[in-house]
């Protein structure tokens, strides 16, 4: 008995590491902004369908050229203008003249010399590597548009127009995303092991069964966030994110620029959203189902807190747990004794455990305490 | 010139107190409804009503259920579907299991009335929970009903497929059958709905709602007990959305199963509350128009136009051209459609002066 519940467990633990990591995406623009962001799902399909097909998932290879120069041209401004950054920060301190202009010359340059190395080197398909830093960059002008394009326009708006202009924006992506890259299930190839291992065999007859591709997850999973935690504590675009979390108006007052703190926030929960892609991708294949995976990383937030980063990490291990273990132990009773037309209870039991835990503490296990004023 | 409430005295608390006090309005909401019931008949085909005006007007009633909920009470609720489908199994089921109730208006609002309690008991946690936590636990009432639906055999008759379908629609024994008779069936149901949400949420129990959506704790100090003001919400917009939920599988699909009430549903009725305007019953019904138009001009568009797509990809263009035009108006107008309406008056009052 204690051998299948520590497999699920496992499992279940293993699942609930990849919802924390779609729920860190929603946790981290919420902190920041106070947005509720819905696209986070349709966010993460995009970039799995981005990579797919750039890391070449295609059958024709002609036909996607194009894309593949678009890509590669996105990639080449993000090189352009992180290189010119980091030369006006370190090399040429206090040097003047009309920058506006250089940064679109740069950029340009970058975008013509990615997109002739594409024209000439891309016919295929792209290397692993290659096709992940281009995504990343895509997400980053991604982040761009929408801070640009959606949320400029709707400053000091209540948080249930925001949550739907979000909406909004999932909508967009999802219809994007595949009116660019096709509707087809494809596959990432991350060349993970495929075949199952079997843990302490000495301890348990027949030892634990453990999906490796899992486990490997959960590792990026984790290291992922250790890097978010260190890029929040310790840097100074982390300290500026956290100042403004705290209070907007103080943030700003004290010369932090909140656009430029969006922005950094959504490419940040891009990139996540890019690793959440990449891993369940190569789990499930990159299909449209992916996008709802956002659905699932709902109650982990509302269990961990809106607000919290470690909230969003144990959510997701309490989530992923409680659902399998219900889905293999509690929906056979249930369906026996009610005689039910099949199990399936994952789908409402993660809310309803989340729900019950809201009852106790209304802003979540580690949510901000929410005091309330007159 | 023509809209102005020059010379029009109340003389009596009633004339002050009614819903139209200018007359051009209680002249053309008249005017509207007359059209709809008479001469929309005369004209209207097949396809306009069973793709146009039935889904108008049945999502219409839907929002204005969640309109009570989310624009009058402040409380933001992603379980309409959820809702809808309650209403519509509950009507089945009665339609079903009683041959003595084999009569709409009996059948719908049975179904109205366990939506009713069912809003009740998924509105509890309201008292505890607030804001986008509250948003999200609702989607445990959409998931939970929806896996309610499928799985539970006794609801769906122990039909294999769990779609279930009705046949024999009459109401006090008018059989309601073609498209015309069930739009003006479903008409009439939508006008009364409409009075009886109108004199809810101008009385006192409207007021409350609306002291607790603006400030919770203020609301109770005054003396709204929050328990019963949420509550009565939550019933209240169930009901509604109980009853069209009921309508819209009765009167629009026929034969349903679960899907017709996902979670799709429910961000569909909350997109027509958001654009329609909240706190607002004729946004309601602009949302409502709005969201039902706006997919099947999309559809038609590159018809129109001579342009031949495959439709996968047409269904990919809808998508983001939808998603485009939602986040358009929120920038454009954040109040809504009946913001617009509220403001193409006041212009009508002046014109043709500037001032």
């Amino acid at each position: 008995m204690l051998g299948p519940f520590l497999e699920t467990l496992i499992g279940g633990l293993l699942t609930g590491v990849l919802y924390s990591l779609v729920a860190l995406g929603f946790v981290l623009i919420f902190k920041a902004s106070g947005v509720f962001n819905f696209a986070q799902g349709a966010m993460v399909l995009f970039a799995a369908l981005t990579i797919a097909r750039l890391a070449g998932a295609i059958d024709n290879k002609e036909v996607f050229l194009g894309q593949f120069v678009a890509a590669a041209a996105v990639l080449g401004v993000a090189l352009a203008l992180v290189g010119w950054y980091v030369w006006r920060e370190y090399m040429a301190r206090g040097g003047g003249g009309d920058e506006r202009r250089k940064v679109l010359l740069l950029s340009l340059l970058g975008a013509v010399a990615g997109g002739a190395a594409a024209y000439a080197y891309g016919k295929g398909a792209w290397p692993m590597w290659l096709a992940i830093a281009a995504t990343a960059a895509i997400m980053g002008l991604l982040a761009y548009a929408i801070e640009r394009l959606v949320l400029r326009h709707l400053v000091n708006q209540e948080g249930i127009i925001l949550f739907m202009a979000t909406l909004g924006i999932a909508y967009f992506l999802d219809g994007f995303g595949q009116t660019l890259w096709g509707s087809d299930i494809y596959k990432i190839n991350l060349g993970l092991p495929k075949d199952p291992i079997f843990l302490f065999e000495g301890v348990f007859p027949g030892g634990l069964l453990v999906d490796p591709g899992d486990l490997v997850a959960a590792v990026i999973a984790a290291v992922l966030v250790i890097v978010l935690a260190l890029f929040f504590q310790k840097t100074r675009i982390g300290r500026a994110l956290r100042a403004v979390a705290d209070d907007h108006a103080a943030a700003q007052s004290v010369g932090i620029p909140l656009n430029m703190i969006w922005l950094v926030v959504w490419t940040v929960s891009g990139l996540v959203a890019l690793a959440a892609g990449l891993i369940w991708g190569a789990k499930l294949g990159v299909q449209f189902s992916i996008s709802l995976i956002a659905l699932k990383a709902l109650p982990v937030l509302i269990l961990g807190g809106f607000t919290s980063v470690p909230g969003a990490i144990v959510g997701g291990l309490i989530i992923g747990a409680g659902e399998k273990l219900s889905e293999v132990f509690l929906a056979p009773i249930l369906v026996k004794q009610f005689d039910l037309a099949g199990g399936g209870i994952e789908n409402w039991f993660a809310y309803m455990l989340a729900l019950v835990f809201l009852l106790f503490r209304p802003q979540g296990l580690f949510g901000e305490r929410i005091i309330e004023r007159v | 010139m023509l809209y102005r409430e020059a010379g029009q005295f109340k003389t009596t608390y009633g004339a002050d107190q009614q819903i139209f006090p200018i007359l051009q309005d209680r002249i053309f909401v008249l005017a509207v409804i007359a059209a709809a019931l008479l001469v929309v008949p005369l004209f209207a085909s097949q396809y306009l009503y069973t793709e146009i005006l039935i889904p108008f007007l049945i999502l219409s009633l839907a929002a204005i259920g969640l309109n009570i909920l989310v624009g009058y009470c402040g409380q933001v609720s992603l379980g309409t579907g959820g809702f809808m489908a309650v209403g519509a199994y509950a009507a089945y089921n009665l339609w079903l299991r009683v041959p003595e109730a084999n009569n709409l208006i009996v059948v719908f609002l049975f179904g109205g009335l366990m939506s009713a309690a069912v809003g009740i008991l998924f509105g509890i946690p309201s008292l505890r929970i607030k804001g986008f936590y509250l948003a999200v636990a609702t989607l445990a009432s959409q998931f939970f009903l929806d896996w309610l639906f499928a799985r539970v055999k006794w609801l769906t008759n122990y039909t294999p497929s769990g779609s279930v379908a009705v046949g024999d629609t009459s109401a006090f024994g008018w059989k309601i059958d073609t498209p015309m008779e069930r739009y003006l069936f479903i008409l009439a149901f939508v006008v009364v709905a409409t009075v009886v949400a109108k004199n809810l949420v101008r009385g006192h129990i409207g007021r409350s709602w609306m002291a607790i959506r603006d400030m919770d704790i203020a609301a109770e100090i005054i003396g709204f007990r929050p328990l019963r003001t949420k509550l009565t919400a939550f019933a209240v917009s169930s009901f509604f959305i109980g009853i069209a939920g009921a309508m819209w599988a009765f009167l629009r699909l026929g034969a349903w199963e679960p899907l017709a009430f996902d979670i799709n549903r429910s961000f569909q009725i909350l997109f027509m509350v958001i654009i329609g305007g909240l706190g607002s019953l004729l946004g309601s019904f602009l949302g409502a128009a709005f969201i039902v138009l706006t997919p099947i001009v999309l559809n038609q568009l590159p018809g129109w136009f001579g342009v031949k797509m495959s439709t996968a990809l047409l269904s990919h263009l809808e998508f983001m051209v939808f998603g485009a035009m939602i986040v358009f108006f929120l920038i454009v107008e954040p109040h809504g459609l009946a913001r617009l309406w509220a403001i193409a008056k006041e212009k009508l009052r002046l014109w043709p002066f500037p001032h």
